[in-house]
C-alpha cells in the first residue's frame, strides 16, 4: 500500500511498526495508536469549528445583503482567531449565588457532548474512529448530555430568565428527539444495522431516495436540537435576556457559541451519513482521501442548508414549535415507520421496492397536506366569525 | 492486575462514591447530579462487560430521560437553591443497621450460589448479539408478550402520569 | 468490540480536556476585577426583583412524561429494526402493533388536551 493510495493507513501502519520495534507491548502499541486516533480525530473537529464560524458568518452576511468579516487576514479568514483572543482575555465573571462547579462544568460538557459524536462518524472507506455496532444509538444517546449541560447551566445561574430559558430549552430539547430518535430508526431499518460505517456501506441508492420525507423531518428535527432560529426560543433576547447563558461571559460564553456552530456543522455531517450516502462517490473505494472529500462537500451543503433557514426564518412561536412537534412530526414519523417496514419486508429485493417506498412518502405527504387544509380552512371559518370585532375609533 | 481490571475498579468505586453522594446531599439538583454520574458509571460498567447497547440505552434512557425528568421536577417544585438544613431522621440509625443486615445478607446469600464466581461463557452466535435481541423480543418462542405487554405498560404509564400531571380545569 | 469503546473511552477523556483548554488559558490571560455590582443578576440593568425561583408551568413537565414514554418505545424498536433481515412477516406486525399501541398513547393525550400550550 502506498502513500497514495491510502495516507491514513500508511501513516498508522508506519507508526505502529516504529512502535512495535521499540519493544513495546502490543497493548500499550494500540492504546498509544488509539490515543492517536482520539487526538487527530477531535481536533479536525474542532480545527473545522474555527473556520465554520468564519463561513457562516460570512454567508449569513451575504444573506442579509453585507459583505460580513473581512478585516483580520486575507477575507477576514483570521476573524474566528480574533475572536478567541478577544474571549479569552476578557473578564470572566461568576455571579454570586452562583453554583459554582455546575456553572463551570455546563459550558465544558456542551462542548463534549457534540465533540463525542464524531467519535463514530465515518470519514472515508476505513476511515472512522470507533466502528462500534450502535453508533447510532449512541449519537441520540451523547446528545442528551447536551440537555443537562444546558439545565445545569440555566439552574446554577441563580437568575430566573437563565432558568426559565433552560425550562423553555429542554423542553423544545426532548420534544425534538422524538422525532429525531424515530427517522434515526429508518436508516438503520433500512441498512439492517446500527453501525454508521454499515449505513453508509448499505447505500448503493442514497436512502433519501427511499425516504426522503425522513431525511427532511431528521433535518428539521436537527435545527430545533442545535436551537437556532427559527427554533431559538430559548435565547429569545426580547423575552427572557439571552436564556439559559444569560450569567456566562469571556471563553465560557465561547464554549456554548462554539458548541452550537459545531454542532451545526455536525448536523450536516449527519445528514450526509445517514441518508446521503456519506463517503460514497466515483472512487471513493479506491481512494479515501476522495471519500473525505465528498463527506465535507455533502455535509457543507447540509450545513448551507441549515444557515439559509436561519437567515430566512423568523423565530416561532413556543406553543406553535410545541404543537408542530407532537401533533405534525410524531404522528407523521410514526405512520412513516409503520409504512416503511411493512412496505420494506414486503417488497425486499423486488423490482417494486423502490416505487412501493416512494408512494408511501408520497402518500403520507399528501395526507398531511390535505389534513394541513383542512385546519386552515377550519382556522379560517373560525376567524370569520370574529370578523365583526369592535376597532377602537378616533372620537 | 491488567489495566482493565484497573478501570474497572476506579469506575466501580467511582460508582459507588456517586452513589453515596446521592443519598447524603442536602441540595436535591446536586444529588440529580450526582446520580447523573452514578448511571453514567453502569454504562461505563455495561461497556466493559462487551454489552454496548445496554450501554447506550443506559445513557439514553436514564441519563436522556429519567434523570433529566427528575431534575426538571425538583427544579418545578422547589428550584430554589435553598438546601434542606437536615435530610436525616430519628430513624436513621435503625434504618442503616437495617440496610447493612440486608446487603450482607444478600451477599452471603449470593456467595452461596454456585454460578456467581462462575466465568461468563462467550457468546457462541455467530450472529451480531443486536440481531439476537432483536429476534429474540419478537419470536414467538422468545419475549414477543413481554415486548407487546410492555407497549401496554407504557400506554398505562402514560395515560396515568397525564391524569396525575395535567392542572385540572377551574382551579 | 472492546478495542473499538477503548477509542470512545479515549475520546471521552481527550474531549473534555480540549474545551478545557480555553478555559485554563483565560484564568491566567483574563484580568480578574470583581466587585459587587458585577457580580449582581444580569437582568438587563434591572435590579432583579423577587426570588430566582418563580412559578413555572406544569405544562413542562407533561411534555417531558410523554417524551419519556416515547423514547423508551423508540429504543425498544431499534433492535427490532436491526434483525430485520432474520424476522418473518408477522413480526413485522408485531412492531407495528407496538407502535399503533403507542401511538394510541399519542392520541389520547391529544385529545385530553395535554399537549396543549395554554
Amino acid at each position: 500500500m502506498t502513500f497514495f493510495e491510502d495516507p491514513v493507513v500508511f501513516l498508522s501502519n508506519l507508526i505502529q511498526d516504529l512502535l512495535v520495534g521499540l519493544n513495546l507491548a502490543p497493548s500499550v502499541v494500540t492504546f498509544f495508536m488509539t490515543l492517536l486516533g482520539v487526538v487527530i480525530v477531535a481536533s479536525f473537529g474542532l480545527i473545522a469549528v474555527i473556520f465554520l464560524i468564519w463561513l457562516e458568518r460570512k454567508v449569513a452576511a451575504r444573506f442579509q445583503d453585507r459583505i460580513g468579516p473581512n478585516r483580520a487576514g486575507p477575507y477576514g479568514l483570521l476573524q474566528t482567531f480574533a475572536d478567541i483572543i478577544k474571549l479569552i482575555t476578557k473578564e470572566d465573571i461568576t455571579p454570586d449565588n452562583a453554583d459554582k462547579v455546575a456553572f463551570n462544568i455546563a459550558p465544558i460538557l456542551s462542548v463534549v457532548s457534540v465533540l463525542l459524536i464524531w467519535a463514530v462518524i465515518p470519514f472515508a472507506s476505513g476511515w472512522i474512529g470507533s466502528d462500534i455496532n450502535v453508533g447510532v444509538l449512541y449519537i441520540g444517546a451523547v446528545g442528551s448530555f447536551g440537555i443537562l449541560s444546558v439545565l445545569m447551566a440555566g439552574w446554577s445561574s441563580n437568575n430566573k430568565y437563565a432558568l426559565l430559558g433552560a425550562f423553555r430549552a429542554v423542553a423544545q430539547l426532548i420534544s425534538y428527539e422524538v422525532p429525531m430518535l424515530i427517522t434515526l430508526l429508518i436508516p438503520v431499518l433500512l441498512a439492517r444495522t446500527m453501525g454508521l460505517m454499515g449505513i453508509v456501506e448499505a447505500q448503493s441508492t442514497w436512502f433519501v431516495v427511499y425516504a426522503p420525507l425522513p431525511a427532511l423531518i431528521f433535518l428539521i428535527s436537527s435545527i430545533a436540537e442545535i436551537g437556532r432560529t427559527p427554533f431559538d426560543l430559548l435565547e429569545a433576547e426580547s423575552e427572557i435576556v439571552a436564556g439559559f447563558h444569560t450569567e456566562y461571559t469571556g471563553m465560557k460564553f465561547g464554549l456554548f457559541f462554539a458548541g452550537e456552530f459545531l454542532h451545526a456543522f455536525t448536523i450536516g455531517v449527519l445528514t450526509a451519513i445517514l441518508f446521503f450516502g456519506g463517503w460514497r462517490g466515483p472512487g471513493a473505494e479506491t481512494y479515501p482521501v476522495l471519500g473525505v472529500i465528498y463527506l465535507m462537500l455533502k455535509a457543507l451543503g447540509g450545513y448551507f442548508i441549515v444557515m439559509w433557514v436561519r437567515t430566512t426564518l423568523p423565530r416561532i412561536r413556543i406553543d406553535h414549535m410545541l404543537n408542530f412537534n407532537w401533533k405534525l412530526l410524531v404522528p407523521v414519523t410514526l405512520a412513516l415507520l409503520m409504512l416503511i417496514a411493512v412496505l420494506d419486508k414486503a417488497f425486499a429485493g423486488t423490482a417494486l421496492y423502490l416505487p412501493a417506498l416512494i408512494a408511501a412518502n408520497l402518500v403520507v405527504f399528501a395526507g398531511l397536506m390535505v389534513a394541513l387544509r383542512q385546519l386552515a380552512v377550519r382556522q379560517r371559518k373560525e376567524r370569520k366569525r370574529f370578523k365583526k370585532r369592535p376597532v377602537a375609533k378616533p372620537a | 492486575m491488567t489495566p482493565i481490571q484497573l478501570v474497572f475498579l476506579f469506575v466501580a468505586f467511582a460508582t459507588l462514591w456517586a452513589a453515596f453522594m446521592v443519598v447524603t446531599r442536602n441540595n436535591l439538583v446536586h444529588a440529580a447530579l450526582f446520580l447523573v454520574i452514578a448511571l453514567f458509571g453502569v454504562a461505563v460498567l455495561f461497556v466493559m462487560l462487551e454489552a454496548g447497547f445496554l450501554a447506550v440505552i443506559q445513557v439514553l434512557v436514564y441519563i436522556g430521560a429519567i434523570a433529566i425528568l427528575m431534575i426538571f421536577a425538583v427544579m418545578l417544585t422547589r428550584g430554589d437553591v435553598d438546601d434542606i438544613p437536615d435530610i436525616t431522621n430519628r430513624y436513621a440509625g435503625w434504618v442503616g443497621l437495617v440496610a447493612v443486615l440486608f446487603f450482607s445478607s444478600l451477599v452471603i446469600l449470593m456467595a452461596q450460589w454456585p454460578s456467581f464466581t462462575a466465568l461468563a461463557k462467550p457468546i457462541l452466535s455467530s450472529r451480531d448479539t443486536i440481531v439476537e435481541l432483536g429476534t429474540a423480543l419478537v419470536s414467538p418462542n422468545g419475549y414477543v408478550i413481554p415486548f407487546e405487554v410492555a407497549s401496554v405498560m407504557l400506554l398505562a404509564a402514560l395515560i396515568g402520569a397525564l391524569v396525575v400531571a395535567r392542572p385540572r380545569k377551574g382551579k | 468490540m472492546l478495542d473499538q469503546w477503548l477509542f470512545v473511552g479515549i475520546f471521552v477523556s481527550i474531549a473534555a480536556v480540549f474545551p478545557l483548554l480555553p478555559l485554563v488559558m483565560a484564568r491566567f490571560l483574563a484580568p480578574r476585577k470583581p466587585n459587587r455590582i458585577k457580580q449582581e443578576t444580569y437582568e438587563c440593568g434591572i435590579e432583579t426583583v423577587g426570588d430566582t425561583w418563580v412559578q413555572f408551568k406544569i405544562q413542562y413537565y407533561v411534555y417531558a412524561l410523554v417524551f419519556l414514554i416515547f423514547d423508551i418505545e423508540t429504543v425498544f424498536l431499534y433492535p427490532w429494526a436491526v434483525s430485520f433481515d432474520v424476522l418473518p412477516l408477522f413480526a413485522v406486525f408485531e412492531g407495528v402493533l407496538f407502535i399503533l399501541i403507542l401511538a394510541a398513547g399519542l392520541f389520547y393525550a391529544w385529545r385530553k388536551g395535554a399537549l396543549e400550550w395554554s
